[in-house]
This record gives structure tokens, C-alpha cells and sequence, in this order.
């Protein structure tokens, strides 16, 4: 079998004829293997899903319990026969439990990437390098501008300003999902142990990476602190974490006091993004691989054939193709090109 | 560097006015003279190198990097210096960054062939924040929010002084100047006796909305005509001619032909114009003079400038602003009466009957070059900035057509995710064909619909353009507004528009029922 015939996209997203199963798909279908929890890759609604245990348990926490009728967790490196093809996950970096799908059959394999980085995370399982005849990769900062800088000088950025402005509210942007943990897990790394504070939409994903064995600290529920003038005190000079959408709330934000807006993501680093986000205080800190890592990634992986899926797939299928890779672009829709792959939060009642 | 940079980084960052002025404040107490001073002079646009264009920063990262790579992420992020600044390849143990200072003297001392190599080496030594500070200073447009004003009123803060004493002693004053922060700081006197032909603040006008006029007495208004061009202040101060744009801007070096028009010693404020057979011509015409340092001898003779003046502020050594306009108006009147020119003249004033009469003036006006009418209190003092109930602008009603959305870009700037820049067309026969591009006059909510649309109804892609999904049934309706029309070669229709801008989205409307190529024809005629 060729490996280019392991996979072909449809309108349900990509699917794979010798196993009749699908990955991450953008519709309701029979069988998926979900690469992670993220929502525009994990749906609920499918007949079975294969994922790891996190995955699994993230999109409980999501959707309820009866978010697929079968469960079927696999562990990192095991694999499972799926209709004579064979499956098997491997550590992404993107978010906890975050996996890439190795796919073979008569000694062809394919690697979908899902979301991935290669920088440390203190959160999840450092992406593993497998070889392959077809990668599937995806794109999001797939352009030589975007080159996360280290994560610890963006923390440092944050505790700096901290300092600068004692008497004022840091209020950072973050996706719910994989950014907001990874960010406290980084202060707290760099000595900060005061108590985070978190906007509602942050509390049951906290609580499950807790569950799940990764140690976030002190975290204390923003709104309740919010409704009362003298509890609001606490903000004062403290760290509030929230959804990007409710960056743009006041409503929201206004019992914050005069806050210091800030947003952790790779699209800080283009300063129109930041500024039509009214973003004072810009924190590149990305999920995804930036640039250097997607074109590190190609190299080490050396696939024969490479697909490059959501993003800025031209840059890096030109690049590739200058590289001697055959590179594609598959047009696969349904998955966020600009945010991170998170829905905007239901917003919350302030008071 | 590094300082300017964090500058520059935090400005553009900063959405406020008053966080903007805490900042430059801070910067410009903080830092030592001369930085201090070549900051300032970057901020409010007084800076140029000769040999360091936008083209030449351009070259030096094509040359480094794949032109396809260059190509795309230029298109992404909008920004020529950004752009560089970020695709810049790190060149670890490259030399030391260099302070601003020793920057600017040695860009302004450098012979033209050694430029490239010095740019090119401090792009190695700096991070990406300073490669983009860098980039900025050198080819002058910095564009973060920043007026030339505004860096003025932070420097005048040193010494608790207001912008306005900073702006007389000015034009006497050259970077970096230590001078003026030497006055500022109470260490020297105000640097005196250069002052000559400095700028005024300029008044300016409300929009007023038909409803607004039942409000307001036609007797206590004189009206005149907004003529087509731009709004100049015109100086002459014991020899010292200057030429100022409302802003400020001293754009004297590429009106010398204005200049030598102006009476001695008087303070004009009018419209700058270009002129042709002893009429204001098009804005079209006065663009082909703007936005240049100098001025050539074939655009002088081709597109001759002058103005037509609506107020006078000071003469010989009176202030006039004090004044109510009717004073002003009389004394502009005398002295127009004998420095009156070719291309120097006096804006007439338009009777003031009824608003109705007005109204109906302003519909037919005797000239193509007005774009509406000025209303002015007779009792107004000249006072700076846009000053509640004295001045209001009434603009000619624009034309309107419903045109159909055929091809987006994405915007520069400030707006460089979305898909702000729109080509429509109007049907001929059963084809839709492009009549104008428009990107702007939409909320930034409507922006985000259209971007939206754009996205989920996209054709084809054509490098940065998206051809969106334009037939008899499914498709956007745009309600342009447009000032003029004109017949065009350029143009695959015929015609072009000026100042076309998105007035609404007509979501309630097929594009069969936009407009035809037939409507705009017959404004031709």
C-alpha cells in the first residue's frame, strides 16, 4: 500500500479508507481518533473515539459524559488495530494529552501532527520525532515572521511589569484549554507563588490538570472577589487569568480596577494584532510551533511526501518543496486558522 | 537604541493619549542629552536620511531571505518594517547594538555606498523591538499613534509649560535640541529671537447634521465655501516666510512658488490649491504636489499653487485671534484688498438667507472645487482645536449606488488581519464590472462581518487577493458613497470615483437589484 492512500481529506475532515475511521473530524462520523481536546479538533458526537486518557477526560469535561458512545483511551506509544490499520499516539507538546496520530498498513506510514510545538512545557509530554512517508502538519505560524521568543523572557516580561505597576490589575489573555495552565505552570517556575486568580471559564480545566497530576498552585476564583469593593482589593497588583474574549469585556473586567491588559499568544508577536486587541502588554507564548520549530520539524521527521493543513500552508510548502520535500496544501476547512484553536468564552456576569 | 526602542515599543502599545504622553515624558527626563533630543526630533517627523528609503531596508532582507518567503510575510503582516524586523535571520556574535545618537550621526555623515553595509550590520546587532525602532527612524514613518503635537505637549511638560510655548519657540530650534530642554528644565533662558513666523494652532470645525440646524440662528452665522484642498496656516514674520499644514508640519520646501505670495508680516489661514486658468483646479491636481520634500521646476509650472484665504490671525505685531471673526474678517478684506494676486485671494463669504437658501446653495455650488460649506459664528474668537458650537462644516451630500462586493485584500496597518479593502463593481449586461475600491467607512463592527463574509464565500485566491463569490444571487451589496466622478482610461468601466468609501452593507439585498453601469454614466453627463 502507498502511503499517500492511508488518508484523503473530505468534507468531514480527514479520513482514512483502509480503517473507515476518521481523524479529528469537523463532523459527527462513526469512528475518530482525536488528536486533543482542543474544540475545533475534538467534537462531541461521534460513534467512537480514540484518544488518550487526557483527551478522553477533557472532552468529558467539556460535553458531558455521553459526548461519544464508545471511549477507547490508548496510551501513549500502544497501538491499536483499528479495521486491520494499525494506530498509535504520540506525545505533540501542543496541550496535555496532546497527541500526533501514526498511522500504518503493509509498511506504509503516515503522521498526522494535530497541534504541536517542540519548546519545553512544563504541562504535557514533549513531542516525539517519528519518521514517516507522509506528514500531515499543520501551519498556524507558518510564515519566517513568527519566531516565538523563550517563553521564560515573556514570564519575566510579566513579572516586570508587576513590578512597574504595583497598583495595577494583570489581566492576561489566555486560552482555556493548554495556554492558561502552561502559563501559571511558568510562573510558578520562575518563583511566583502568590495566588492566581481565574475567571470562571478557567475553573474546570485547572481542576482537571490538577486531577491529572500537574501542579498549578494557589488558584482562587476571580467573580465572587469582584462583587464586593473591599474583597476587590486583591487585585491590586495581582495576576488575573481569563479568556481572550474576555479581555475585550469590560463589563467584566471593570471591578478589575485599572488593569494592564495582556494576552499570551503567538499572534502577539505582530504588533497590528496586539494593538486591535487594545493589548498593553503583549506575552508571545504559543502552543504551536513557531517558524524555526515547523521547519526543524519537516527535517528531522523527513517524511517523503509533506501535507501542511490549517494556517499559512503556502510559506512552509514553498519552503519545503526548496528543501527537495514534495509538499501540499491541503485545504481542509473547519479548523480555526486564526485563533488557537478556542472558541470564544460565554461570557460572565460580573455583578 | 535599546531605550528608543522600549519607546517606540510601549507607544505603539499604548491606546491612550495620556498613557502616551506619561511615557515620552518619562523617556525624554530620563535619558541624557543629545538621545534625548534625536528622540524627540523622531517623534515629531524631523528626522530624514537621504540614503536610507524603505527600498534599500527592503533589498538588504531580500537579499537574505527567499523572496517568496519575503513576498508572503509581507503581505501577513502589513508592515514594511516590521516585516524585516522579524524575518531578520539572528546572526549570533554579531557587534555590539549602538546607541541612537551615534545612529543618526553616523547615517547623516555616511557616504551613500557605505549605507547599506552599516544598516546591515546594525540589523545583526539588534533584537527584533530595536531592528524595528531602527527601521522606523530611518524611513521616517514611526505611525504609532504619535502627533508631532502630542511628542510638543510631553516635552513642554518637562517645564510644566503647555504646548503652545513650546510650538512660538520651534521653528527657531534644530535637533537635538539641547536649548530647548536646557529652557525647559530652568537651566537657561527661552531660546530667544529665532522664534521668527512660528505656527498657531489651528480652529477647526464640528460636521453638522441637517436636524442640528433648527437649533441655530442663520443671523448669527456667516457661511462660506469649503473649497477642495488643504487646510494651510501661511506666515510671514519680518522676512521669515513659512507654510504650515493644520497640523503644524512645516511643508514650506515644497511651496516655494506659495511663498513668495505671501504679504509681509501677517498670519493667513486659508486652503492651499492648485491653480489653472485663475480657478481652483481638482484635488486631484493638488495631490500630485503634496507629500514631497521638494519640488521640481516642471511641477511648478504644471500644477501652479496659491490660496484662497479664510482668515487672518496676527499682523505686524497684533494677535488678531482675540478677535471675533467679524473683526478678523474685516481686517483679512482690507489686506486682501491690496495683497491680492494671481493665486492669492480671498474666499468670498456666501450671503446667509435661511438655512433653506443655503441648502439649496450648497446642492449647486459655481465651482467643482468646493466640497460643502463653512458656517461660522460672527462672534468667534480663534481658538485652537475643535472647539463646541463656533465652526461647523456642512459637506455636500454624497453620491450614493449599491454595488456588488467582488474582490478583498487584506488591510495595512492597524487592520492587517481582516479584509479591508474592497473592489466592487456594478452590472453591464449580465457581467458584473469593477467600478472602485473602498477601505474605509465601515464600523469595525461591519468590518468584521464583511471579513467574515469574505472568508466563507471566497472564489479564488490570487496571492494577497480574494475573489469572493459575486453572482446574480448570492453575494454582498455595498451602498457606496462617493464624491465625484470622472472619466477614466484607467479604469476597465470607464469611470473612476473620488473618495469612495463603504457607507452600509445592504445584507437585505440580491445583487440583481445593484446598480447598472448606465446610472454612473449618466452623472457624466
Amino acid at each position: 500500500m502507498r502511503a499517500e492512500q492511508l488518508l484523503r481529506t473530505t468534507p468531514a475532515g480527514l479520513y482514512c479508507p483502509a480503517g473507515d475511521f476518521y481523524v479529528d473530524p469537523v463532523r459527527p462520523v462513526a469512528r475518530a481518533v482525536i488528536t486533543h481536546g482542543h474544540s475545533d479538533h475534538a467534537r462531541a458526537g461521534h460513534g467512537a473515539v480514540l484518544a488518550t486518557a487526557e483527551t478522553l477526560a477533557i472532552m468529558e469535561s467539556r460535553y458531558g459524559q455521553n459526548f461519544t458512545g464508545a471511549e477507547q483511551p490508548a496510551a501513549y506509544g500502544a497501538d491499536t488495530n483499528v479495521n486491520g490499520v494499525t494506530v498509535r499516539l504520540a506525545p505533540a507538546g501542543h496541550v496535555l494529552g496532546s497527541a500526533q496520530a501514526v498511522i500504518e498498513k503493509g509498511g506504509a506510514r503516515a503522521v498526522v501532527s494535530g497541534d504541536y510545538k517542540r519548546r519545553r512545557d512544563p504541562t504535557c509530554a514533549p513531542f516525539e520525532v517519528v519518521p514517516c512517508d507522509v506528514f500531515i502538519s499543520e501551519a498556524t505560524f507558518g510564515l519566517p515572521v513568527f519566531r516565538h521568543p523563550p517563553t521564560e523572557d515573556e514570564i519575566a516580561k510579566l513579572l516586570r511589569s508587576l513590578k512597574t505597576f504595583p497598583e495595577r490589575c494583570h489581566l492576561v489573555g489566555a486560552y482555556s484549554l493548554g495556554k492558561a495552565q502552561r502559563v501559571i505552570a511558568h510562573l510558578r517556575e520562575a518563583g511566583y507563588h502568590e495566588p492566581i486568580y481565574l475567571h470562571g471559564a478557567m475553573q474546570k480545566l485547572c481542576d482537571l490538570y490538577e486531577r491529572l497530576g500537574v501542579r498549578l498552585g494557589d488558584l482562587r476564583l476571580a467573580t465572587p472577589l469582584m462583587k464586593i469593593p473591599l474583597t476587590r482589593e486583591v487585585f491590586k497588583g495581582a495576576i488575573v487569568l481569563a479568556p481572550p474574549s474576555a479581555l475585550s469585556d469590560d463589563r467584566w473586567s471593570r471591578a478589575l480596577g485599572d488593569v494592564v491588559a495582556c494576552f499570551a499568544s503567538g499572534w502577539m508577536r505582530v504588533r497590528a494584532r496586539a494593538r486591535q486587541r487594545l493589548v498593553e502588554l503583549p506575552l508571545i507564548i504559543s502552543d504551536h510551533a513557531d517558524w524555526d520549530e515547523l521547519t526543524q520539524t519537516v527535517r528531522e521527521v523527513a517524511p517523503k511526501h509533506l501535507w501542511v493543513t490549517h494556517g499559512a500552508e503556502e510559506a512552509l510548502v514553498h519552503w519545503s518543496n526548496t528543501q527537495g520535500i514534495a509538499a501540499t496544501a491541503l485545504n481542509l476547512v473547519g479548523y480555526d486558522e486564526e485563533g488557537e484553536g478556542e472558541p470564544p468564552a460565554a461570557p460572565e456576569p460580573a455583578s | 537604541m535599546k531605550n528608543f526602542a522600549t519607546l517606540l515599543d510601549s507607544l505603539a502599545f499604548q491606546p491612550q493619549r495620556g498613557g502616551k504622553l506619561r511615557l515620552i515624558e518619562a523617556y525624554l527626563r530620563d535619558t541624557p542629552d543629545p538621545d534625548r533630543g534625536w528622540a524627540l526630533a523622531a517623534l515629531t517627523g524631523q528626522l530624514s536620511f537621504k540614503h536610507a528609503k524603505a527600498a534599500l531596508i527592503r533589498g538588504l532582507a531580500e537579499a537574505r531571505v527567499d523572496p517568496v518567503l519575503f513576498a508572503l510575510s509581507y503581505d501577513y503582516v502589513g508592515d514594511l518594517a516590521e516585516t524585516v524586523a522579524l524575518i531578520w535571520p539572528a546572526k549570533p556574535g554579531a557587534n555590539r547594538a549602538r546607541e541612537l545618537t551615534e545612529v543618526i550621526e553616523t547615517l547623516n555623515a555616511a557616504a551613500k555606498a557605505d549605507i547599506p553595509r552599516l544598516v546591515e550590520s546594525w540589523l545583526d546587532a539588534l533584537d527584533p523591538d530595536g531592528r524595528w525602532a531602527l527601521i522606523k527612524l530611518m524611513t521616517g514613518a514611526l505611525r504609532i499613534g504619535v502627533s508631532a503635537r502630542l511628542a510638543k505637549t510631553a516635552a513642554a511638560a518637562l517645564g510644566d509649560k503647555e504646548a503652545d510655548e513650546v510650538e512660538l519657540v520651534w521653528p527657531g530650534l534644530a535637533a537635538p535640541y539641547e536649548n530647548l530642554f536646557a529652557w525647559l528644565e530652568g537651566r537657561a533662558e527661552r531660546p530667544a529671537g529665532i522664534a521668527r513666523a512660528p505656527f498657531r494652532p489651528v480652529m477647526l470645525s464640528h460636521p453638522i447634521e441637517d436636524r442640528d440646524l433648527a437649533q441655530l440662528n442663520p443671523h448669527d452665522f456667516a457661511a462660506e465655501w469649503k473649497w477642495d484642498g488643504i487646510r494651510i496656516q501661511a506666515v510671514s514674520d519680518q522676512g521669515e516666510k513659512r507654510l504650515y499644514s493644520r497640523t503644524g508640519e512645516d511643508i514650506s520646501a515644497a511651496f516655494p512658488d506659495v511663498l513668495e505670495l505671501l504679504p509681509e508680516n501677517a498670519a493667513l489661514d486659508g486652503e492651499l490649491l492648485v491653480w489653472r486658468d485663475g480657478e481652483p483646479a481638482s484635488f486631484n491636481d493638488l495631490q500630485q504636489r503634496l507629500n514631497r520634500k521638494t519640488v521640481t521646476k516642471t511641477m511648478l509650472r504644471d500644477y501652479p499653487a496659491g490660496i484662497r484665504a479664510y482668515d487672518l490671525l496676527h499682523q505686524g505685531y497684533e494677535d488678531l485671534r482675540p478677535l471675533t471673526f467679524r473683526e478678523r474678517r474685516a481686517r483679512l478684506e482690507k489686506l486682501m484688498a491690496v495683497a491680492a494676486r494671481a493665486r492669492l485671494d480671498l474666499s468670498p463669504l456666501v450671503p446667509v438667507i435661511s438655512w433653506d437658501d443655503l441648502q439649496s446653495k450648497r446642492s449647486n455650488p459655481p465651482s467643482p472645487a468646493i466640497e460643502g460649506l463653512m458656517l461660522k459664528r460672527w462672534d468667534s474668537a480663534y481658538l485652537p482645536g475643535r472647539v463646541r458650537g463656533e465652526w461647523f462644516k456642512w459637506k455636500r451630500d454624497p453620491h450614493l449606488i449599491d454595488a456588488v462586493l467582488m474582490y478583498a485584500q487584506r488591510g495595512h496597518g492597524k487592520r492587517s488581519s481582516f479584509y479591508s479593502d474592497y473592489t466592487f463593481g456594478v452590472w453591464k449586461g449580465a457581467e458584473l464590472v469593477p467600478v472602485g475600491k473602498a477601505y474605509f467607512g465601515f464600523t469595525d463592527d461591519e468590518l468584521k462581518q464583511i471579513d467574515r463574509f469574505v472568508r466563507d464565500n471566497t472564489e479564488n485566491k490570487f496571492g494577497p487577493v480574494r475573489e469572493v463569490t459575486h453572482t446574480a444571487e448570492t453575494g454582498l451589496v455595498l451602498e457606496v458613497a462617493f464624491e465625484g466622478l470622472a472619466r477614466s482610461a484607467r479604469h476597465k468601466s470607464g469611470v473612476a470615483m473620488r473618495f469612495p468609501r463603504i457607507n452600509r452593507l445592504r445584507w437585505d439585498k440580491p445583487p440583481r437589484d445593484a446598480d447598472r453601469l448606465a446610472t454612473l454614466e449618466a452623472m457624466l453627463s
